[in-house]
């Protein structure tokens, strides 16, 4: 085992623990806290998967921004320094039923999937991803039709967010 | 490239445990005597009244919100920055286009009140 | 003559020969080169701080009119140092009800975010922490990553001002750093590259030269980012108790002090390395050690410039700092990254000189106009102003006001 294997698990492991943690923590808070620890095993995932430019747009989008988004929604809700009640449903027999079955189909249709025996090529050393990305995104043959949705998307994602948001009697002091 | 993350990853351990041991180090030297003053929360010098908790206004998360839709957009724009050297007349119009319409993102919440801080 | 020509770099080729020598596999022996150079720089920095304390309070003394520190050792060089030893020996009180991890994280976290900023500025030409290929980008997200421990300091306080403080603090910063990276768009497509040392690298001609307005953006986007007067709503004294450190005692209170001190330095190196030409100067190839000068003196001429801000401007309020952001530099910025993108394109075949010339100009025109929007508005502001009092006497609020200068 070398030492990229090493980092590889090391991540994975944490990131699962803490996810586990997200979803199982006691206090809202605490499992706003675990999700910033999630996202950052993921970022090194990133690393070890040699795409710099993700991990550390993963460290600034995610963990800078829709992190701390989380917790102050998490702020906003009254109940989070007094987290009091069971912390699992009376279903929960029925709810790990339907998450094993789900599981167990996904990992079925992913071995009938062709993709994992591709070998990846690996790009020669010297290229620059980034540079490689760039050109791709704009380009007509490639990206450039995503590209362009991407920001309709979030425009939409703004508009639909503020209208809900925004405190309606404030427009009408205008 | 796996070199710098490592030297940035050793980096970052080293910055982790410096300012945990020295502020171990403190713990050891400095005086320890709690005492049921000291450790209550400070509210201006007088005794907390009521829960530990206060209601936030919504336009931290409107905030947050805007400031979200504008780093993804940023950082979408990054690789086309990068190759900006290399592409051709029509390439950096479409960068043009991706920010033009998120300057209508921006009129919109501008005009909806989602940027007054009262 | 080839160690005075570059010392730092000659030390660490003569110290990665000597640990080849004992044997051992290159892994290890890049681990350990690294592990050095990481505990070197990382000291370095810390004990610089010491420094930096003493300049900024001698500075802000004289710009009141007073001496600063004068009396422990000459000059008071060795006020900081008392300090600090006094600092070594206060009392941790922690709260009751307070987190005990996070609440003890915090502090840690605080550091760790701008010592790690270190790690990819380069120093000299040989002198850098490693190559990143997306160094700059590094740089905005590790500053992200900072004001993770701001909400981690005020929500394990168990305090409800320090939570808002925290609170508000981190949504001034998230606010300012829409800036900060649109205007930072501006050098990576003038240099082509996201690496720090190719920024350097790219800068024949220095970008404040050819990019004044997006220097100007990022400048103050960096001061909000940092906290730092005229932005420190959230921890003056007189308003909301010191915000998220209310709780924090001791050492730790001066973790958060040094981050401070630190950042507001390293954020004057980053704009130093990325608008002003880094290592760049007369002979700075040839002498690496040069550069490392040329860096020192740029970065300090910067660090003047934001400690004469604290000491001269008044506070922003709250709402006027979310403005400011909001609807003068954002759109300023992404004005300015369409603007330079078009004009770009356009000039890409003329030689360098005309080319920045082009986008100088181009700037120049683009801050002209904002400046006449802003006054614009300004005028209008007294009759908003009296809508929303709901038009109490016409006069006296328009004395009041004057004419909104």
């Amino acid at each position: 085992m070398n030492g990229l294997q090493f980092v590889f698990l090391l991540a994975a492991l944490v990131s699962l623990f803490s996810a586990v943690m997200v979803v199982s923590a006691r206090r809202m808070m605490h499992a706003a806290l675990w999700l910033v620890l999630t996202l950052m095993g993921v970022a090194v995932i990133f690393v070890t998967l040699q795409s710099s430019f993700f991990a550390v747009v993963q460290i600034l989008v995610y963990v800078g921004a829709i992190a701390i988004l989380i917790i102050f929604s998490v702020m906003l809700t009254r109940r989070v320094m007094e987290d009091h009640g069971d912390q699992i449903l009376p279903g929960w027999r029925g709810a790990v039923l339907v998450a094993v079955l789900l599981f167990g189909v996904l990992v079925g249709f992913l071995t009938l999937w062709q993709g994992f025996s591709v070998m990846l090529v690996e790009l020669p050393p010297d290229t620059d991803n980034v540079l490689e990305l760039g050109k791709a995104l704009v380009s007509p043959q490639e990206f450039v039709l995503p590209f362009e949705l991407a920001s309709v998307l979030l425009v939409a994602a703004l508009i639909g967010a503020i209208t809900i948001a925004v405190d309606r009697r404030k427009e009408h002091q205008r | 490239m796996l070199g710098n993350w490592l030297y940035i990853g050793i980096f970052a351990l080293v910055a982790l445990l410096m300012p945990a041991v020295t502020i171990f180090i403190a713990g050891i030297l400095a005086p320890k005597k709690p005492d049921p003053i000291k450790n209550s929360t400070y509210e201006c010098g007088i005794e907390t009244v009521g829960p530990s908790w206060t209601q936030i206004k919504i336009q931290y998360y409107v905030f947050a919100l805007v400031f979200l839709i504008f780093d993804v957009e940023a950082v979408l724009l990054f690789p086309w920055a990068v190759a900006y050297n290399f592409l051709p007349i029509y390439a950096i119009l479409e960068g043009v286009i991706f920010l033009l319409i998120l300057v209508v993102g921006l009129i919109y919440a501008w005009r909806k009140g989602a940027l007054e801080w009262f | 003559m080839d160690f005075l020509r570059d010392p730092f770099g000659f030390v660490i080729n003569w110290y990665v020969g000597l640990l080849s020598q004992f044997g051992l596999p290159p892994e290890v022996v890049e681990v350990i080169a690294s592990l050095t150079g990481a505990l070197v720089l990382a000291t370095g920095a810390m004990l610089f701080v010491v420094f930096l304390i003493w300049y900024e309070r001698k500075l802000i003394g004289r710009i009141q009119d007073r001496f600063g520190p004068n009396r422990v050792g000459p000059w008071g060089i060795f006020q900081p140092i008392a300090d600090m030893l006094k600092i070594f020996t206060k009392e941790y009180i922690t709260p009751d009800g307070a987190e005990k991890f996070t609440y003890n994280l915090a502090p840690i976290l605080a550091v760790a975010a701008v010592l790690l900023l270190w790690s990819v500025l380069p120093l000299s030409v040989t002198v850098f922490g490693t190559d990143l290929n997306v160094g700059f980008l590094f740089l905005i997200a590790v500053g992200a990553l900072g004001e993770v421990s701001y909400i981690l300091a005020g929500w394990s306080s168990n305090n409800k001002y320090a939570l808002l403080g925290a609170l508000r603090l981190v949504a001034q910063l998230i606010s300012y750093e829409v800036p900060l990276v649109l205007s930072a768009l501006v050098p990576v497509m003038l240099a082509g590259t996201l690496s720090v040392v190719g920024l350097v690298q790219a800068q024949e001609i220095w970008f404040i030269v050819t990019a004044p307005a997006a220097a100007l953006i990022f400048f103050i986007a960096s001061i909000a980012e940092i906290g730092r007067s005229p932005f420190d709503l959230v921890e003056a004294e007189s308003e909301l108790v010191a915000g998220y450190n209310i709780e924090y005692s001791g050492l730790k209170f001066g973790m958060f002090y040094v981050a401070e001190f630190l950042h507001a330095f390293t954020v004057s190196m980053i704009f130093a390395v990325v608008f002003l030409g880094g290592w760049r100067g007369p002979a700075a190839e040839q002498v690496p050690i040069l550069g490392f000068v040329y860096l020192m003196l740029k970065t300090f001429v910067v660090y003047f410039v934001t400690i004469l801000f604290r000491g001269t401007l008044p506070r922003f309020r709250i709402d006027q700092m979310m403005n400011l952001n909001w609807k003068v530099l954002t759109p300023l910025s992404l004005a300015l990254v369409m603007v330079m993108a078009v004009v770009g394109g356009l000039t890409r075949d003329l030689p360098l000189f005309w080319q920045a010339a082009a986008y100088l100009a181009v700037n120049i025109i683009l801050l002209v106009i904002a400046d006449q929007l802003i006054r614009l508005f300004q005028r209008k502001k007294p009759k908003q102003a009296l809508a929303i009092r709901g038009g109490h006497g016409a006069l006296t609020t328009s004395t009041k006001y004057g004419t909104g200068e």
